[in-house]
């Protein structure tokens, strides 16, 4: 499998702007619709673009089902000129940043609120499980009902056995994350870990033990995607597009999973934002499991296939370290808020750039990259992407 | 290795009997062609007829060249074990009871990666730092996939070992998907026929631990019977299903203690319809081969749901013998067929019911069997020996329909074929 050889266009003159995060709740009684209309009220607020001059809108959602992007239209009251629904979990962010990226360049909208939210009620995820593909409900659910667990187990065990990872090589991505997360103040976890209690904590689907889990809960993540003279306009802090890429059913071939459609199409992120991955600043991995990080570290670019294991031991991954990965904490940290999830790392990366993040910012963070994953259809997760933002020039 | 299963403890009546909650059974229509192969203890997997490459999850596309044309195919199931886990964490009422719970993700050599249930006696895939101690041969794990019907009734795939190991039949996971007969109690419903004793012997040799064996006619001194009341394990008690007292009288008595009904009891006439006159004979056999399932089903059922989740010997299974005319009538036996045939269907309903309770319902389609109402029919003929192994083999692999004997196989594979056709072949 090789990418594309036509030349992509670029996305210059994007801008990306206005992160705003719906706390986050463990459990909430609240439905989708409750979500996804605070997070467009914040976007509004923050914004001070009014409701009526949003005229494009991405949902990402799966809680919102039966309705899709349509049925918030009318709960909301919006009439945006362009639409797009995005229920792609881990993925969703970096698909609708570049589909909102392609609409505004093509003129087909000027400001377009990408938002996703879930909600998490205390039977919801056990519902969500059995149903959340025709595959999963034939040939995965009934084995063991342990949901995505029990896939990444496979796929940890397998990864460990194929290249030497240690359970504790996982640990340092995990105690790292908690560790930006305790600077986070919407994250859902409070408490520091340490590798000691990462390795004594209680299996759940042997490698995989408590601290490789993310909790899920319910909240929403959105952004504002314009042109960037518009931005400049109206004043708001924003990010540019350097380069972005997606791939879908990457690999099919491979027994397990043990590379990503990264691989196939990370050539052409690095050529379009004109950069190596040694000047990224700062990443915003996707991380449902630990694995799955030193994955990307190794199919973004960062080091070679199998150097995962000795690569998270030679670098520092908190947000001061020499490597800063999910500075938020990322969702092993601050929850997984369903498609919420996916969405995570985009708005911490535009709060990293604009100087949003505080006391976890990333010091003289210039470009940020940040990695989306999805849906575990089956056996393996079949969507990939990434996005390289840069900051603005001020 | 599996370590054999010890008997049971006898149960303290003073506890609750644990209830039963089933696996997911959710299956799109697609998958559940699996289910059917199962059945009959089949693995199958959808293979193009384009391009030949092996489908799986099933699917109703070829992923590799998109033809529509996917048959379901019966598979080796040879693989290599990729990866395996231990779940302590289920989502699910019925693992959440039986954790921890192995699984496996297997490599088969026929293309597609399968999630398993994995058997205790395949052995871990060796760490990093072992397998490369190791000869290049013995890296992988070898296994052996194979369909079974969990307790919902619905197919799933095993990781069995490559090699067969003595007692593998008493892994846990495997007992949960099987009715094996070992240190069950059993009800066969008429010991007076040579099928009823082969199952007898048969069930003692497996390892049940009581066969009540029904018997209508207690005056009436049969052939064989002695010989199977001299068995330790058997006991007679009387049972006509004709009666619907006598049923009930019986199921007060043990109907809380059967974990396996083997309604073998049927009444067999040679005519059509114009060989006789009157009404009395076709009534006397749909008194049996019907009305005697209906009311032994109605008095035994609900006390076999009850129990289907009652420790290891819980209530698991019910097995009936009908013919494989139900499915196509064979008019020199018209009335038995036709009697038979609404057996069948009343023991598709029966199978409906049960299933909540997780206690699968055999049915048995035999060929003539050899025995005196088939004095005139040409072989080959069923042995009652061989029906009864094929029976107790059905319950210690889970399979739900059973067409033992060479006529019975050739039928069914006809009526598959074109059930138009057979029926105007079978009237001659």
């Amino acid at each position: 499998m090789t990418a594309g050889a036509r030349t992509r266009s670029s996305y210059e003159g994007v801008a990306v702007a206005v992160p705003v995060t719906v706390p986050y709740r463990r459990y909430s009684t609240h439905g989708a619709h409750w979500w996804i209309g605070r997070a467009v009220d914040l976007l509004v607020e923050r914004s001070g673009i009014a409701k009526d001059e949003i005229d494009g809108l991405t949902v990402s959602s799966f809680s919102l089902v039966p309705d899709t992007a349509v049925g918030v239209t009318q709960h909301l009251g919006l009439s945006p000129r362009w639409l797009d629904h995005i229920p792609t979990g881990g993925a969703s962010g970096v698909m609708a940043l570049r589909r909102a990226a392609r609409a505004v360049q093509a003129g087909d909208a000027d400001v377009v609120a990408c938002v996703a939210a879930d909600a998490n009620h205390v039977e919801s995820f056990r519902q969500m499980l059995g149903g959340f593909s025709h595959f999963a409900r034939d040939a995965s659910y009934p084995y063991g009902s342990g949901g995505p667990n029990s896939i990444f187990a496979f796929i940890t065990a397998a990864y460990m056995r194929a290249f030497g990872a240690e359970r504790a090589d996982f640990g340092r991505i995990c105690v790292a994350q908690r560790a930006n997360a305790l600077k986070n103040p919407n994250a859902l976890f409070k408490v520091p870990i340490s590798l000691e209690q990462y390795l004594d904590a209680r299996p759940i689907a042997e490698p995989i033990h408590l601290f490789d889990c993310v909790m899920p809960c319910a909240g929403g993540e959105a952004f504002l995607v314009m042109r960037e003279e518009r931005a400049k306009d109206l004043g708001l802090p924003h990010v540019l597009v350097r380069g972005a890429i997606e791939r879908h059913n990457a690999f099919a071939d491979d027994p397990v999973l043990l590379r990503g459609g990264w691989r196939v199409d990370r050539d052409d992120l690095y050529a379009q934002a004109g950069c190596g991955p040694e000047a990224i600043d700062f990443v915003q991995t996707y991380d449902d499991y630990p694995v799955v990080v030193m994955l990307q570290f190794e199919d973004l670019g960062f080091c070679e296939k199998g150097e995962g294991p000795a690569f998270v031991r030679a670098k520092t991954l908190t947000h001061d370290g020499d490597f800063p990965n999910n500075t938020s904490g990322g969702q092993l940290s601050a929850g997984q808020a369903g498609c919420a999830g996916g969405f995570l790392g985009m708005t911490e990366a535009i709060r990293q750039l604009t100087g949003e993040a505080a006391e976890r910012g990333v010091a003289g963070a210039e470009l940020g990259l940040v990695s989306g994953f999805g849906m575990v259809t089956y056996d393996r997760c079949l969507c990939t992407g990434a996005v390289i933002l840069s900051k603005a020039a001020s | 290795m599996t370590m054999p299963l010890m008997k049971p403890r006898r149960k303290n009546p003073v506890l609750r009997t644990r209830q039963m909650n089933l696996p997911p059974f959710a299956r799109g229509r697609t998958a559940l062609g699996m289910t059917a192969a199962a059945a009959e203890g089949v693995f199958a997997l959808q293979v193009c007829q384009r391009c030949h490459a092996v489908q799986y999850p099933p699917r109703d596309a070829c992923h590799a060249c998109l033809s529509p044309d996917l048959h379901w195919t019966p598979q080796d199931g040879a693989g290599e074990l990729l990866s395996e886990t231990v779940l302590h964490h289920s989502n699910d009422p019925f693992y959440r009871e039986r954790l921890p719970w192995r699984l496996g993700l297997v490599r088969l050599d026929a293309g597609p990666t399968v999630i398993v249930h994995l058997h205790g006696d395949v052995p871990s895939p060796a760490p990093f730092h072992a397998l490369h101690a190791l000869p290049p041969e013995r890296r992988q794990v070898r296994v052996h996939v194979g369909a079974r019907l969990d307790r919902a009734g619905a197919a799933v795939l095993i990781g069995f070992p490559a090699e067969e190991s003595e007692h593998m039949a008493d892994d846990k996971m495997l007992r949960e998907m099987t009715s094996d007969p070992k240190f069950r109690k059993i009800l066969v419903t008429d010991g007076k026929t040579e099928v009823g004793q082969a199952l007898v012997q048969a069930f003692v040799k497996a390892g049940a631990e009581i066969v009540w064996v029904g018997h209508a006619e207690p005056w009436k001194k049969l052939p064989g019977l002695d010989d199977i009341t001299a068995l330790p394990q058997v006991t007679l008690v009387p049972l006509d299903l004709t009666n619907g007292r006598s049923v009930t009288e019986l199921a007060g008595e043990i109907g809380g203690k059967v974990d396996i009904v083997v309604n073998n009891a049927e009444v067999h006439r040679t005519y059509g319809i114009a060989a006789r006159r009157g009404t009395d004979v076709a009534k006397a056999e749909m008194d049996i081969n019907y009305f005697g399932l209906l009311r032994l089903a109605q008095e035994f059922g609900p006390a076999l749901k009850a129990r289907s989740a009652d420790g290891t010997t819980h209530a698991a299974a019910w097995v009936n013998l009908l013919s494989i005319y139900a499915l196509s009538n064979y008019p020199p036996h018209g009335t038995f067929s036709a009697s038979k045939a609404a057996a069948h269907s009343l023991a598709q309903c029966l199978r409906a019911e049960m299933r909540p309770s997780g206690i699968r319902v055999i049915n048995v389609f035999p060929g003539p069997i050899e025995d005196e109402w088939n004095q005139n029919l040409p072989p080959p003929k069923v042995l009652p020996a061989t029906l009864a192994s094929a029976i107790v083999r059905a319950l210690k692999q889970g399979i739900e329909d059973v067409y033992p004997g060479d006529v019975a196989q050739e039928w069914v594979e006809r009526w598959r074929e074109n059930p138009k056709v057979l029926e105007r072949e079978l009237a001659g």
